[in-house]
């Protein structure tokens, strides 16, 4: 079977025929990249903000080592915890967001750091329909946190919390690939 | 970037559980700083509604005068990982390596062992190679068999007041100004952008996805 490692050297190939001028001992073959050895892990992310906002000092390294499949067994109850110390919004028992959820819940859903990605149709952070559908480029989503966390149960909250109050980007994103805009 | 860094160390002291950073940006002592700090990950669908859009972002706070000696460091591997059964552990990586100014995708593909140790899949056989973009140029994009592929400098796209929430935070404000000074505003991340067809991974329905960096 061809491997994506033959196609890669032809393509490196192609690329470097294409580029290069100076190349005076092009024997026309390039040496496949060198890709062994084990890579270990050294941070991950899901959703934006985890680890920075529920984790402890203590435990930050070890969340960015601790799989998906077994964060929640290791996190939700801290996170609760330090959700319920955080907000005034959660510090009664009952109180919940606006996605109906308590304390309990709202952490169990945050305590596996996962981006969960619809494949069919909107993909957004939240944009006032659609929840954790994916995460667009230009969803506000610290706000989107900020509100679960600080605005209660109709987003009313502590409303000098659960807004930064900066909506968009500096700089506006293309509609092509590869999305992002210029460096600065 | 010096006087952000300022406020961190003061935040971190002030406050010991509780500061944001930002999406991910600087979140961890092992990390933070380094050439493998991922500081977000997006995932949305593409121009062609058919495809999905990866993004990982490394490298926060870079000011435009550092932005054009920033490199891919070779021994970091960024692999986003697709969960496409609802158990959050990854059937399907893209993997994306550095080497001689060019960044090599391997992917989608089932990985041979999931979970904290990868090692290249090189026998995979959907992927593709671009040129890594420099500071100032067009940027370089290729395309194979439906996918596309991206790695340079880019504007970091995350925008939020981060200041005023150290302030908050650390007990020296009540609430956010209005309106809020967006705290990386100017700021460049090492980008790297991959473009698939859905059809690649799963099809439809909802997929779990996490963006990993490794070294080795």
């Amino acid at each position: 079977m061809k491997t994506l490692n033959k196609i890669l050297a032809v393509l490196a190939v192609s690329l470097i025929a294409f580029n290069c001028s100076n190349n005076d001992d092009d024997q026309g073959m390039m040496p496949e990249p060198d890709f062994s050895g084990t890579f270990s892990q050294e941070d991950q992310m899901g959703r934006p903000a985890i680890n920075t906002v529920f984790v402890a000092s203590a435990d930050k390294d070890m969340f960015n080592v601790t799989v998906p499949s077994n964060q929640d067994a290791a996190f939700q109850s801290k996170f609760q915890s330090n959700l319920m110390a955080l907000s005034p919004a959660f510090e009664n028992p009952g109180d919940m967001n606006a996605l109906g959820q308590d304390a309990a819940a709202f952490t169990g859903l945050l305590a596996t750091d996962v981006l969960n990605v619809s494949l069919d149709g909107t993909t957004t952070f939240y944009d006032g329909t659609n929840v954790l559908t994916g995460r667009a480029l230009g969803d506000d989503v610290i706000t989107v946190e900020l509100l679960l966390i600080f605005g209660g149960e109709d987003f009313m909250e502590n409303p000098g919390l659960s807004n930064d109050n900066v909506d968009a980007n500096d700089k506006t994103f293309l509609t092509s690939f590869p999305y992002l805009a210029s460096p600065h | 970037m010096k006087n952000l860094k300022t406020v961190l160390g003061i935040g971190v002291i002030a406050l010991a559980v509780f500061f944001i950073v930002a999406a991910d940006h600087i979140d961890a002592p092992a990390v933070q700083g380094g050439n493998s700090d991922i500081t977000d990950f997006y995932a949305f669908q593409g121009e062609n509604t058919d495809n999905l859009v990866f993004v990982a972002n490394l490298q926060g706070l870079l000011s435009p005068s550092v932005t054009s000696a920033a490199l891919f460091d070779e021994n970091v591997l960024v692999e986003f990982n697709i969960d496409t059964d609802q158990d959050n552990v990854e059937d399907l990586v893209i993997q994306a390596i550095p080497k001689d100014g060019k960044m090599y995708f391997f992917g989608p593909v089932a990985p041979s062992q999931t979970g904290l140790k990868s090692t290249i899949e090189t026998q995979a056989i959907t992927g593709g190679v671009v040129d890594i973009s420099s500071y100032g140029a067009s940027p370089k994009i290729t395309s194979n068999e439906g996918m596309k592929f991206f790695a340079g400098p880019r504007d970091d796209p995350f925008f939020m007041d981060f200041a005023q929430y150290s302030e908050i935070i650390a007990g020296n404000a009540t609430s956010f100004n209005s309106p809020g000074a967006d705290t990386f505003k100017g700021t460049n991340v090492m980008s790297v952008v991959v473009e698939v067809p859905k059809s690649m991974i799963g099809g439809s329905g909802t997929i779990n996805t996490w963006v990993e960096s490794k070294r080795k």
